[in-house]
């Protein structure tokens, strides 16, 4: 790598103060680390999210680099689109500059549910572009819906927790492994707290040749009903717990774990996770006492394969 | 006027989101060790880091979230109600 990791630690975000993400929001964080792996002239695509409402209301701005808006479903089309117009450009002689990443940006409703099917279709197509999903597990925006990122037993307005049920009762979607079914050139999971971690890998997926795909936990303290100043060490607990492993896989074939996964000898219980958030409370009531240990136990069995897949024991 | 609208990259696009604050950073200069740790996990860009290498908190547009605070290594920044935004006369 041509530039250092100190170096780009000391760049300035590419988001400027004064938007309107909520206090506490780990997002920003995420799209900061996301600017300072940048390796020059950049094309923000970005779903409508959170982060995009938030952040770019008319007719003003918080971002400093080239940005454009599109509709829930169709974030990594839209990139696809500039990608080939570029290449289409520069064939004529109309662009001048050398190179350009263009980076798709979607929440996980719009990249696990809606914006799904356009995500696969630009995958197989192949153009050379990152997608980055800033995952806070759940439809956040429009008031707490869950999601395909929602995690077993979490409440949202959509999945009540009650007498009857315990929150979402299903699994989250393995996004990153169904990605990596592809077969593209990269695909990685980050989170804001490990920040080495995460620039070096954003890095290599804007340095890969063909489509990549970063899986960025964000920790949202308004849907979690977790404590503002917390965002960061859920993230890191996360890791921890074992509900967002670090792992890189190359070609759809080679499996790496991270270091900070790789270094954990054995996992937290998630209870230490559920703790911390308003959203799982009710799992500590004596009648989804079951249910949260069929939790624990799925989060071992995945781990347990996970580490079979990168060759780790 | 340019063929399509668009928006101007600003500071403080929404306003001044201090105003959003209860709790006020406060940081310990004697026991900062300058290790930009705050800078650096603050979303709201509103850390600055001066000539010296010590960061400075804009209040302007500081949320109070108090991320700065716990993610600092010598535990230096103490978030305390606050009197600043009051003054600011909308708290």
């Amino acid at each position: 790598m041509a530039v250092r990791l100190k170096d780009m630690l000391k760049r300035e975000p590419i988001l400027s103060s004064g938007h309107r993400m909520c206090a506490g929001c780990a997002a920003p964080t995420v799209v900061k680390l996301m600017g300072m792996a940048l390796r020059g002239p950049t094309i923000v695509c970005e779903a409508t999210g959170c982060l995009e409402v938030a952040t770019t209301i008319y007719p003003f701005t918080a971002w400093k680099i080239p940005w454009i808006h599109v509709a829930f479903e169709n974030a990594a089309a839209v990139a696809s689109g500039v990608v080939e117009a570029i290449n289409a450009m520069r064939d004529k002689g109309r662009y001048k500059d050398e190179q350009v990443d263009v980076i798709a940006i979607g929440g996980d409703g719009g990249t696990f549910d809606i914006g799904f099917g356009a995500l696969s279709g630009a995958l197989e197509r192949g153009h050379k572009f990152v997608y980055m999903v800033y995952d806070n597990g759940a439809y956040q925006n429009t008031g707490i819906q869950r999601s395909g990122g929602t995690f077993p037993g979490q409440e949202t307005t959509t999945s009540w927790a009650g007498k009857v049920e315990p929150g979402k009762r299903q699994r989250k979607k393995p996004l990153a492994e169904i990605v990596a079914a592809h077969k593209i050139p990269y695909v990685a999971t980050v989170d804001p707290y490990h920040y080495r971690d995460f620039i070096t890998k954003f890095r290599k997926a804007l340095e890969a040749d063909g489509p990549a795909f970063i899986h960025a936990f964000s920790p949202c303290p308004r849907g979690w009903r977790s404590d503002t100043s917390k965002s960061i060490e859920l993230a890191k607990l996360a890791v921890e717990t074992g509900l967002h492993p670090l792992y890189e896989v190359i070609d759809g074939k080679e499996w790496i774990m991270s270091g900070p996964s790789k270094r954990l000898k054995e996992l937290r219980p998630v209870d230490e996770y559920f703790k911390t958030q308003g959203q799982f409370k009710h799992l500590f009531k004596p009648e989804w006492a079951e249910f949260r240990a069929w939790i624990q136990e799925e989060v071992l069995k995945d781990w347990e394969e996970l580490k079979r897949k990168c060759g780790v024991s | 006027m340019p063929k399509t609208s668009y928006s101007m990259p600003v500071v403080g696009s929404t306003g001044k989101t201090g105003s959003w604050r209860t709790f006020d950073p406060v940081i310990d200069y004697d026991s900062c060790i300058k290790c930009r740790t705050c800078w650096l996990y603050c979303p709201e860009a509103s850390i600055d880091i001066d000539e010296e290498g010590y960061p400075r908190i804009d209040l302007d547009y500081c949320k109070g979230c108090g991320i700065c605070a716990q993610v600092c290594p010598k535990k230096c920044i103490e978030m305390v109600r606050g009197e600043v935004a009051r003054e600011g006369g909308d708290a």
